[in-house]
Parts: C-alpha cells; structure tokens; sequence
C-alpha cells in the first residue's frame, strides 16, 4: 500500500493524544504518586487535544473531496471510519469540559471525573475504531488481524504514558509511578509488536494467482497488465519496498521506538531527566512504524499485477 | 432481480474493444466525464471501469495465453458499500447494482482499499470515487431498441465474449451459462459474492501431430524420384 503522510501522522498524532488523555484521566482519578495538580491536569489535557486535533486535521488532507467529509458521519451503523468520525467528535465536548473545568479548578469534583470518565471511554473507543477501519479489511492480509487493534492501542498508551511522565517530572508529584507506568507500555508494545511481525511472516489462507484467475491445474503469470503506463491501482495498492530495507526500518522501529528509550529509563531510574529526547526518538520510532504498517500490507489487487501471492 | 455479467474466457480474444466502448459510452454517462491524465504525454493514464489483463497458463509448450477482462463484479455481499463512510456507494435493492453517487463521495478511497478486484479508481479530477455501473443509464433507456438495452462492453465485443442478464432466473442465458460450463466466481475464499462469473477455456481433445497414415501416391512419387536423381 502506499503511505500517506498525512495518514501517517493522523494515526501517530491521534493515537498519542488519546492514549495520553486517558493515562492523564486515569492517573488523576487514582491520585498517581500523590495527584497531579489541577494546572498539570490542565496542561496534559491541553496537549492531549492538541495532538488530537492536529491528527484529525491531517486525515482530511488525504481526502480527495473534502467538501463532503461531513458526510462521513452518517454511515457508522457499517462503516469503521465513520464510527471513528463520530466517536472522534463525541469525545471533545465530555474532553473540553474535564480540561476546562481543570484549568478553572471550581471544585466540581463529581462532575470532573464523571466527564473524564466518559472521555476516556470515547478515546478508547476512537482509537479501537481507528485500528478497524485497518482490521476489517478482508482484501489486505497483513491488516486482518486483532493484533492490529492490540497495536494501535498499546503504542497509542505507550507513547501517551511518555509524555505524562515529562507532565509528571513537572511537579510535585511522586515520579516513580509515572515511569513504571512507561516501562508497562512499552515492554507490551514492543511484545505486541513483535508478535505482530513473527505473525505477518508466515502466511495464512492467503490468496493466490490461482484463487484470483480460478486457473488452479497449471503456473499463471501475468502476461501483460493491459495498460502501458501506471494506474489509479498500481499508484495505490502497487507500493513495494525492498526487503532489504524492511528489515533495516524493523531494526530501527525496534531500536528507536522501544530499545533506546528502555536503555535509557532503566539507566537513568525514576528521576529520568532528558525524557524529551526520551519521547522524540521513540515518537520517531513510531512513526516509522506506522510507515512500515501501510507500506508492508499487500493488497490481493496486486494479484491481477503480477504477485503470485497476496 | 440481479443484473451482471458473464465472461467467457474461452473466446475473449484480448481486443480491448470493451475496454474502449465502456470508456466511451460512461465518459458522458451518470458517473462521467472519465478523466484522462496527460494522454498525449509521456506517461498517459487515465479512469477506466473496465481492464483486460493477459495471463499465461502452463509452461512452454503447453502454455496458452488467456484474456482477463475485469469490471466491477457487483457483489452480493460488497465490502465496498459497507465500508463508505458517507454513503455515496451503495447497491440497488431492486438489481442489485453498485453505484457510487458522486454527489456525496469525499474521496478516501477507502471502498478502493475494500474491492479486492480492482474495480474502483479515483477520478483526480473530480476527486470522486468511479466505477462500472453496467451502464445502468443505457439497460433501462426506453427510446432505444430492445435489443440494444445492454451495456456498452457486451454489444460490442467481436468475439462475443460477454454476456449480460439476471443471475436470479434460472432460465437467462447467463444462469445457463454458468451452470452449463461451470461458470466460477474470482477470489471466492474472500466471501464477497461477486455476481459476475467467469468461464473457463475449453478443454479440447488434442490434435493427433504423429502417425498421420500412409503417404498419398504424390508424395510416394517424390520419394522415388529423390532416390533417383543423385545430387
Ligand atoms: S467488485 Fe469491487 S466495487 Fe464491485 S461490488 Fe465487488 S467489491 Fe464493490
Ligand atoms: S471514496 Fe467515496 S465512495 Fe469510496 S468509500 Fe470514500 S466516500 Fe465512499
């Protein structure tokens, strides 16, 4: 498949600001290392809608039509991206009022936490549907899993869980906890992601030439894809890379996204200081994942191009 | 009513006529104009609905070259529908054909991502998402004659390489042609359904090439003048 920046980035920056926003809920809720203070609450929400709204305004850009993405909220009795749209938008008035009433700090406590419980339950939510509009898809192999929505949410806390500790570190509060809370993740993202590419190495029920053309008694080849320069098909489902160099992009998923970043915890201890550059290599790390995730599916379209299998 | 095609590989003879009379008739269709992309340039491409691809069969010398035409199968269960956030596709409850309304597409691509055939392409100019409509403005027009009710890729294939018809009665030429030569459907472990069936080439008893019988008196002659006259 070919990776869209701005897909890409939508699902890093969406994914972090979601999973941030609930890690900050739930931590305020049970008054992690001794609670963080309202203005810090304030903050992380803050940033945590930011990411969000960055992410979402990037999804529209791949939009060929954008005059009609408010449509897109009508189909989500079928439709994941749909679903994602409308959970997507039903998270910012519960997410803006538990922020704002942070930042005004009027001691509604019933109320704040009640809001940030159903915001949490929205980004949960966002995110699962995010991940299905990949899943459900019977056509890419690589994408039809549930480890994709076990991915999308545990890098999505993972890289959350980053930037509280750098809102934690801000403080009062006991830090410990916080950066327990980062290794948690980021040992379960890097499993998850592990066992995602053990998993899309071996085949299973793929499709082949033979199951694409019903020629099953004989070798089928493409003879000729019957047009002479490149299509609407080969430009999006005709992406391929190098194996060599997917092999070089895991290696440095791994290393950017979840070896240097425990390296670096485990030495420096709970009092971790330079978390930024902690944070920006793994968000790097990240975001070379995502690239990998479009850029390895294989669509069976590719079938009718020349692959022998899918 | 389900409405769609039959496709028999047996006699496609890869022409593209089809390809050609579906650009023609739909670029001023419900879905049209088709946009062309630098079609004089270096690299033209360009909207099409409908594609023949050419695959080789077996291994030389019992390999055989097998034209693929491929248009929109309007599925019975269309991952493509499901998957459109805005609505703009959608199948006919009353034919079964799957349309896309240009006025609602958004242009994600997303039902692209969903056909596991190919059968979609994004039209950069319009932004909007086409597709085969088994030119559904030309099968139902009243003012032209009955005979010509059919879509523009089956009246013109030289070759009578397709057929169009209603998969729901048993007795249309397409249902008999499918279950008479074992008609099958692409990709069936995905599920989708697809109404449009393909045919298989024949299996034809092969062409005795050796022990052709006894010379006829001419060519015995030959032989025995050869023997005669030394070179
Ligand atoms: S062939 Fe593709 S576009 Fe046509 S109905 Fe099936 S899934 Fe949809
Ligand atoms: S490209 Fe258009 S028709 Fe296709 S899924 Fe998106 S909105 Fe629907």
């Amino acid at each position: 498949m070919h990776p869209a920046f701005s897909v890409i980035f939508f699902t890093v920056a969406s994914g972090a600001g979601f999973g941030l926003f609930a890690l900050l809920y739930l931590a305020d809720l049970l008054q992690l290392g001794g609670g963080l203070s309202r203005q810090q609450v304030s903050v992380g929400g803050a940033i945590a809608l930011v990411l969000i709204i960055a992410g979402l305004l990037s999804s529209v850009g791949h939009l060929a039509n954008p005059k009609n993405a408010w449509r897109a909220f009508s189909r989500w009795r079928t439709s994941w991206l749909s679903r994602e749209g409308v959970f997507a938008v039903t998270f910012f008035p519960f997410a803006f009022g538990y922020v704002g009433l942070s930042f005004l700090d009027l001691g509604l406590e019933g109320l704040l936490l009640t809001l940030g419980a159903l915001a949490t339950l929205l980004a949960w939510v966002t995110v699962f549907s995010t991940s299905m509009i990949y899943a459900c898809l019977k056509t890419i192999r690589q994408w039809n899993t549930p480890l994709v929505p076990a991915n999308y949410l545990a890098l999505g806390h993972y890289t959350g869980a980053l930037i509280l500790m750098l809102i934690a570190n801000q403080g009062e509060v006991d830090r410990a906890p916080y950066y327990f809370l980062v290794l948690a993740f980021l040992v379960a993202a890097a499993f998850l992601k592990g066992l995602y590419y053990f998993w899309i190495g071996s085949p299973v029920a793929a499709s082949t030439i033979h199951t694409a053309t019903g020629f099953t008694r004989a070798q089928v080849k493409l003879f000729d894809a019957g047009h002479t320069h490149g299509t609407f098909l080969t430009q999006e489902f005709g992406f391929q890379i190098a194996r060599r160099w997917a092999l070089a992009l895991r290696i440095f998923v791994f290393l950017a996204g979840f070896v240097i970043p425990f390296v670096w915890l485990v030495q420096a201890g709970p009092e971790v200081s330079g978390g930024a550059v902690v944070a920006l290599i793994a968000l790097l790390g990240v975001l070379a994942e995502r690239w990998l995730f479009f850029a390895e599916a294989r669509h069976v379209v590719n079938l009718y191009h020349g692959a022998q299998r899918c | 009513m389900r409405l769609g095609l039959v496709i028999d590989l047996d006699v496609c003879v890869g022409c593209h006529a089809c390809a050609i009379a579906c650009k023609q008739w739909n670029a001023s269709g419900t879905t049209g104009p088709l946009s062309d992309y630098q079609p004089y340039g270096a690299e033209p491409s360009g909207v099409w609905f409908n594609r023949i691809r050419h695959f080789e069969v077996g291994e030389y010398p019992h390999n055989k070259t097998i034209n693929f035409p491929m248009s929109c199968m309007h599925c019975e269960d269309a991952a493509c529908v499901t998957v459109c956030p805005t609505g703009a596709s959608y199948k006919r409850a009353e034919d079964g054909i799957v349309l896309v309304d240009q006025d609602k597409c958004m242009g994600c691509n997303y039902c692209s991502w969903a056909c596991p055939y190919g059968a979609r392409e994004l039209d950069r100019a319009s932004g909007t998402m086409k597709k085969c409509t088994l030119c559904v403005d030309r099968i139902y027009d009243e003012t032209i004659p009955i005979e010509e009710r059919q879509p523009a890729c089956v009246l013109t294939c030289p070759a009578h390489a397709r057929m169009f018809g209603d998969f729901d009665d048993p007795d249309s030429a397409v249902s008999r042609a499918v279950r008479e030569r074992e008609g099958y459907q692409l990709l069936p472990e995905l599920g989708y359904n697809p109404t449009n069936h393909y045919l298989p080439p024949r299996k034809a008893p092969p062409i005795p090439t050796e022990n052709l019988g006894q010379p006829g008196f001419k060519e015995r002659l030959k032989t025995f003048a050869n023997k005669l006259v030394k070179r």
